[in-house]
């Protein structure tokens, strides 16, 4: 695919469509044949949440009329974990948040954490971290792509997916020594080096990830089940979008141009790169999964250009051997797999922090579901709740 | 006409009655135990780069074994709230179709099992068999999931009956007959103008009547597009959610049996079923000697290859299509499907009376 691509508006009316929605949902269906409602639990235990997610919806034959999604069946207190724990300690709690693509959840942490001490890492080792963060950006997305055609019935891409995910599980075993849960990240660098060889294995993989989009895409996105599927479905207008507080791909397919990778200067290399952040003015589910399909091609190329132009030299700064964060308040949020993910973390000069508070993207990208689900019809709900994407880890934390 | 006289004897009726009993339940359970090791092991794990069962015998052939093994060492369980009795019955209405339907199937000059005039109206009525028992598992399951899923499948077979009804109504017009051996001996013995070569298997004048026919079968058997009453990303699985042991074992047996029989009578309605051109072998219309003979062998495996392919393609579809919303299925049959079958009728009854 090349860059000239543009994204295919069906209908723009999305005024019209989320007014027809509202109005589907407060009529007062049935008058003349007075029905009982059904309250449907789908979940904790069910195929579609990925989970522990519950949904209640309230309906009247297919037709939801009043949707709420209950979090906490996996709650883990991170939050308070942080607070016994030391700095360096903590990364290994985070990891496992958006267990799909973990090492990018270190990346804000400890970028705060280097903000507090007021260091920076060595060049080389913000590259291999911008790399490692577009790694398990695919490593995420990727699996997003195979699991759509999941819930929309589709058996066969799930298994695509899986099996072109491990190239990239490989690279970031290789590289950090963990598959899931790398456990990489330092205040101030990186655990190691990369290995040999590393760089022209990635970049034959990063070959093979580019087919899997293409693959997907004449499998999923071209299929005419699949379009009427998604098309118009679930739309989510910029205001509402903004106003619920969902980011990353969910915000971006409802035109709002939006990428923190680009917006904001981080110690990362992202400013070093080339990249276009892809938006869809439709808000419907569709136009969600085309720009994550659209941006895992997009962190293939990232990732090929910082490969070329990796710096030489160390990967860690010179940082004391028993880390203290001196006193002082951090904000740092990155632009992950999901969407913002942020850390404020709170330092009183202690080995540990004293308060962190995780922002992670999926419990504000929920949150929205009471807003969205009004009015849809039962199988909607499972291919709206796929497209909006949640990770349960990344929900209840 | 002398059934089994490929046995080379008058057999007495109730040796009879037996051996067609017998042959029913090969008819039924040999395809269908093929489908699933062939088509749902094999083929569909290697269109998704995996070899699927490897450890049962040589390459997994005695996997489906061992899960009827397991199958049947679960325990029956049935829910507290169920109806127990319809619960119960369910599953045996739904493979009780699936045995009635494969009565009518000729597999050759003599055999097959019952041969009557009426054999595509019967065809038609006791494949809806099954819709009464999907909704009796949707209902007595006691589950909010299965009677979605019930209701689903109701709203959907009665859909997708009425396009098949009428997609095969333009081969009843082109034979004149409704007796499916007829349908068979017409096909191989009619000629393309003059040229007998290949019969005239009626796929040639009703390619859409077949296409109609086949996306009909597709949503009969609730396969993937049409897979809305199982759902199992949705609806868990449907009517089937609260079945365990045994009776779930008979639902998934009928379901691949049924895509066989579905796939036989396809080939029997537009493919030209168990006989090759009777002109290969100037031979007349069925009327006994060797060649009858012959073919009573052959007969069955050539409806063995054509449903092989034909269900080859069923599953072909079903592994790699997202499923259709509800309401969009409906709207597919009765503003797509049934408009188009019935302007094939039409153009097949004058093109009928002008030749």
């Amino acid at each position: 695919m090349t860059d000239v691509q543009k994204p295919d508006v069906q209908k723009p009316d999305v005024q019209k469509l989320s007014y027809i929605a509202a109005q589907a949902a407060d009529a007062r269906l049935n008058v003349e044949l007075e029905t009982e409602g059904m309250t449907l639990n789908i979940g904790p235990q069910h195929p579609a949440t990925h989970g522990t997610l519950r949904i209640i919806v309230r309906l009247d034959g297919e037709q939801v009329i009043w949707a709420e999604p209950g979090a906490g069946y996996m709650h883990r207190g991170y939050e308070k974990l942080t607070e016994v724990r030391t700095f360096p300690q903590v990364t290994a709690l985070v990891n496992r948040i958006d267990w799909l693509g973990s090492f990018a959840n270190e990346v804000p942490f400890i970028l705060a954490a280097e903000k507090l001490m007021a260091i920076e890492a060595p060049p080389r080792a913000q590259w291999i971290r911008t790399i490692l963060f577009e790694l398990s950006r695919i490593a995420n997305v990727s699996l997003f792509l195979g699991d759509l055609g999941v819930q929309l019935g589709a058996i066969t891409p799930v298994f695509m997916a899986f099996r072109d995910r491990e190239y990239v599980l490989n690279l970031i075993e290789s590289a950090t020594g963990g598959r899931f849960h790398p456990n990489f990240d330092r205040i101030g660098g990186l655990k190691e080096d990369l290995p040999a060889g590393w760089i022209i294995e990635t970049k034959q993989v990063m070959k093979k990830l580019r087919n899997f989009c293409d693959e997907i895409e004449n499998l999923l996105f071209g299929n005419e089940i699949f379009q009427s599927r998604l098309r118009g479905i679930g739309v989510i207008p910029a205001e509402v979008a903004k106003q619920y507080g969902l980011s990353g791909a969910n915000l971006r397919a409802s035109g709002v141009d939006w990428d923190l990778r680009r917006d904001q200067s981080l110690p990362l290399a992202y400013d070093k790169v080339d990249f276009k952040v892809w938006t869809h003015p439709d808000g419907d589910s569709f136009a969600r999964c085309w720009i994550r399909l659209q941006e895992t091609r997009e962190a293939t190329k990232i990732v090929d250009q910082l490969l070329d132009g990796i710096p030489s030299g160390s990967v860690m700064a010179k940082v004391p051997r028993i880390i203290k964060v001196p006193e002082g308040e951090a904000w740092v949020s990155t632009e992950n797999p999901l969407g913002e993910m942020g850390y404020y973390v709170v330092s009183k000069g202690d080995l540990g922090p004293f308060r962190v508070k995780i922002r992670s993207a999926s419990f504000n990208n929920i949150s929205i579901v009471p807003w969205v689900l009004r009015g849809v019809y039962v199988p909607d709900v499972i291919s709206i709740l796929a497209s909006l994407y949640f990770i349960l880890g990344d929900i209840d934390r | 006409m002398m059934p089994f006289a490929i046995l080379g004897a008058d057999l007495p009726y109730w040796t009879q009655s037996l051996l067609r009993v017998l042959g029913g339940a090969v008819a039924v359970l040999l395809p269908a135990g093929t489908i699933v090791y062939l088509f749902l092991f094999k083929m569909m794990s290697f269109m998704q780069s995996r070899l699927g069962p490897m450890e049962a015998g040589p390459y997994g052939s005695m996997q489906l074994f061992a899960e009827v093994g397991k199958w049947l060492q679960k325990e029956d369980i049935s829910p507290t709230r169920a109806d127990k009795r319809v619960f119960r019955l369910a599953p045996l209405v739904v493979l009780m179709s699936t045995f009635l339907l494969v009565a009518v199937v000729p597999f050759g000059p003599d055999a097959y099992f019952t041969d009557f005039d009426a054999g595509v109206f019967y065809m038609l009525a006791v494949s809806s068999i099954s819709t009464l028992g999907i909704l009796m598992a949707g209902w007595s399951s006691a589950n909010k999931y299965s009677l979605l899923g019930g209701l689903r499948a109701a709203g959907q077979l009665i859909a997708y009956e009425l396009p098949m009804v009428l997609s095969v109504i333009g081969v009843v017009i082109q034979a004149g007959t409704m007796n499916l051996q007829q349908i068979v001996v017409k096909q191989n013995s009619d000629s393309i103008f003059g040229w007998n070569g290949l019969g005239f298997p009626y796929i040639l004048t009703q390619g859409v009547g077949f296409l109609i026919f086949m996306i009909a079968v597709q949503a009969e058997l609730t396969q993937t597009p049409f897979d809305m009453p199982i759902a199992e990303s949705e609806l868990v699985s449907g009517y089937m959610t609260e079945y365990s042991g045994f009776r779930f074992l008979i639902f998934f047996i009928a379901e691949f049996a049924t895509a066989g029989v579905f796939a036989l009578i396809a080939s029997v309605l537009f493919l030209g079923g168990w006989g090759v051109p009777f002109a290969w072998f100037d031979w007349a219309p069925v009327g006994g000697g060797e060649i009858d003979n012959w073919m009573n062998v052959g007969g069955p495996l050539i409806m063995f290859t054509k449903m092989m392919v034909l269900t080859g393609i069923i599953m072909w579809v079903r592994f790699s299509y997202p499923r259709f919303r509800e309401d969009q299925l409906q709207r597919f049959a009765w503003k797509v499907l049934i408009p188009v079958s019935l302007i094939n009728i039409m153009i097949t009854a004058i093109l009928k009376v002008a030749f």
